[in-house]
């Protein structure tokens, strides 16, 4: 035990800084995944049967593959197409076009829930079917969404734990720096555990609080069910 | 006969600093029907699970027969077999079909063997009328027929006596005092009084029973006008 | 360059990738079951130290978690990285699938356990009769899920030298310089596996289906 903590302390500024690598690969992701997500939805629930049948098809494979083989895909498959994109970059993408899969579900089922009722009313005002997706239908879907969608930030970050693979220097990377250097690999990553554990009980906490304070009495996803 | 069959002794049941009944006394002979009437919340559920055990009672004694079945050393798996129990929502085991629902304790508490346990439960089914229905889930039978396979489940145990919670919400007074030899009114946690269905109904001796039954009747009245109106 | 050969070599890695998930998935089920079972029907104690290993369990990445039940594994028992890897990912699917026996259970109405005791039944042969039965058929569809996630994070094991398709997608890409058909290859796999087992869930789900009136 006091080995190991010793061995916390000596890698701690270390694991401070691959936690910061990793909140950013959590943030960047999350961002890229909410706008695609949001766009995937849309284009499932109120796209043309064409555009619909390709947001399927999207959120079935990213779905339906690992995200290290679509990582993989992308940081060694595309420059055999002539993309050569940098660790980090690949990082990013990976992991925003993967949690855009995910998020595509929870803004569906939001917008779903909320019904075809307020695309009549907003038609009726005289707002085009656009217009009223983006005034009217998604402002309602984000708020109705947050209770489910707030597992998504949690478990991207507990997925971005494999890019450390491709050699970006996150969290779990400076573990395995740790373990070569103490032959200590059990100590190691238990210690970077003990740190992804820390991140995961602040999110949640921090998510459980927006949660609070964003809720609107009597406007939940099964009231609005019908 | 009037052997008693169920004696119940200064019974209490509490949550918390919440009295649900207190000091309940009551005896059963064998073949009465007792029927207990009183305002929702007063205990009358929580009574009839104290004396099948589902809930322990704080005080006091339940007898069956001449066993104490309140006892510590009672074995209360033993004693529920011999009291039958209807609920008020039936509680037909939801994945399994009429007849399995009235099998499964003929099989696995009473270990009867395959052939002979069908047998009895076909036949449990048809004296409620519901063999036809022997091979429906719960969810394909009607509030009635789920109330009836519910009865067949526990008189295919065999029981010394049979436990109703609210057998029907929309029994009128006059009915009940048909079905029943004697009428308890049960309110706030105490039995306020007791006797036969004509002592009760019709010469009540206190002030709450008859509140109660003029609340009951003009309920029940003013339910007739609206089906002559409709 | 033989592509059909290469396909081939990163298509048997599927009997690793199987191979797998057939150990962790049931492994996890089974710990999982019992720490749901403890969790929801013992005492306060034992109900403490199971919520306590889920949420513990459930916060660290999977990765990290298959790492260190990898050196612990094989450190004290002498075993494959395959078996290691396997039974680790078992354990960390186990708090997944305690949460999906858990969640179950509790909707399962309390009203089921009474009734089934109400008729003499003990508390270990309503569960086993009444409880267990419902439980199952509402964590078909949350347990598919959960299949589903098991099969991806068995490349995990990439990492450990087990040659799954993963595996032997990388060792082709880096001998044929194909590495984009070599990981869509292995991609395409992994698609087919978790597509074709959730529809052989929905069925099993479907066909277990209690009937009922609509």
């Amino acid at each position: 035990m006091a080995d190991w903590l010793q061995l916390f302390q000596r890698y701690l500024p270390d694991f401070i800084k691959g936690a910061g690598v990793t909140i950013e690969l959590t943030a960047v992701g999350l961002t890229i995944g909410f706008v695609l997500g949001m766009a995937l939805a849309v284009a499932r629930v109120y796209g043309p049967k064409w555009l619909k049948a390709i947001a399927i098809g999207y959120i079935e494979i990213f779905r339906g593959t690992p995200l290290l083989v679509q990582l993989f895909l992308i940081y060694y498959g595309l420059p055999s197409l002539g993309l050569t994109l940098s660790q980090t970059l690949s990082a990013y993408l990976a992991l925003g076009l993967n949690s855009a899969a995910y998020q595509a579900e929870y803004f569906r089922g939001a917008i779903q829930a909320i019904g075809s009722s307020q695309m009549t009313a907003g038609r009726a005002i005289g707002l085009s079917r656009w217009k009223t997706i983006w005034y009217i239908i998604l402002p309602q879907a984000m708020r109705l969404m947050i209770p489910a969608w707030s597992n998504e930030p949690i478990s991207l970050l507990k997925t971005t734990a494999v890019v450390f693979l491709i050699a970006v220097q996150d969290l779990m990377a400076k573990a395995k720096h740790a373990a070569t250097d103490t032959y200590d690999p059990i100590g190691s990553y238990l210690a970077v555990a003990v740190v992804y554990l820390v991140m995961v009980f602040v999110l949640n906490w921090g998510l459980k609080y927006l949660e609070r304070k964003t809720r609107i009495p009597g406007f939940e996803m099964e009231v609005n069910k019908s | 006969m009037t052997n008693p069959i169920l004696t119940i002794k200064n019974l209490t049941k509490k949550y918390g600093d919440n009295v649900v009944f207190h000091d309940i006394n009551l005896t059963v002979n064998e073949g009465d029907t007792i029927v207990i009437i009183g305002p929702s919340g007063t205990g009358k559920s929580t009574l009839l699970r104290c004396i099948n055990l589902l809930t322990r009672a704080d005080e006091g004694q339940v007898w069956l027969d001449d066993k104490e079945i309140t006892a510590k050393d009672c074995d209360e798996d033993v004693v529920r077999q011999h009291i039958g129990m209807v609920f008020q929502n039936f509680l037909l085991f939801n994945h399994l079909t009429a007849l399995d629902n009235v099998l499964l304790g003929l099989t696995k508490v009473k270990h009867m063997k395959p052939e002979e346990a069908k047998v009895k439960a076909l036949m449990e089914l048809e004296r409620v009328g519901l063999s036809d229905r022997a091979g429906h889930y719960p969810g394909q039978l009607s509030g009635g027929q789920q109330q009836r396979v519910a009865i067949a489940r526990a008189l295919a145990m065999d029981p010394r006596i049979m436990l109703f919670d609210e057998p029907t919400s929309a029994l009128d007074p006059e009915l009940i005092g048909e079905v029943s030899d004697r009428i308890v009114f049960l309110e706030k946690g105490s039995i306020v009084e007791e006797g036969t269905p004509d002592e009760l109904f019709y010469h009540p001796q206190h002030e709450r029973t008859r509140e109660f039954l003029w609340k009951i009747t003009e309920l029940y009245g003013k339910k007739e006008t609206g089906k002559i109106d409709g | 360059m033989d592509v059909a050969r290469f396909l081939q070599y990163i298509a048997l890695g599927t009997v690793y990738t199987v191979g797998v998930t057939l150990i962790a998935l049931p492994s996890g089920l089974i710990l999982g079951t019992l720490f749901a079972l403890l969790n929801v029907y013992s005492g306060k104690v034992v109900k403490w130290f199971t919520s306590l290993y889920s949420t513990m369990m459930r916060g660290i990445p999977p990765i990290v978690l298959l790492f260190i039940l990898y050196f612990i594994v094989s450190g004290n028992i002498n075993l494959s990285p395959f078996w290691a890897g396997s039974i680790s990912l078992g354990i960390v699917s186990s708090a997944y699938q305690m949460e999906i026996i858990r969640g179950a259970i509790l909707s399962v109405s309390g009203g089921q356990m009474m009734a089934a005791r109400a008729i003499g039944m003990s508390k270990s042969q309503a569960i086993r009769n009444v409880i267990f039965p419902q439980t199952l058929r509402l964590a078909i569809p949350p347990w598919s899920n959960e299949a589903a996630i098991v099969i991806k994070d068995s490349s995990l094991v990439y990492a450990l030298g087990v040659p799954e398709i993963l595996r032997r997608a990388q060792l082709i890409s880096a001998s044929t310089q194909q590495p984009f058909l070599a990981y869509a290859a292995a991609a395409a796999i992994y698609f087919i596996l978790v597509f074709v087992t959730n529809r052989l869930l929905d069925a099993l789900e479907r066909r277990l289906r209690i009937p009922a009136n609509p």
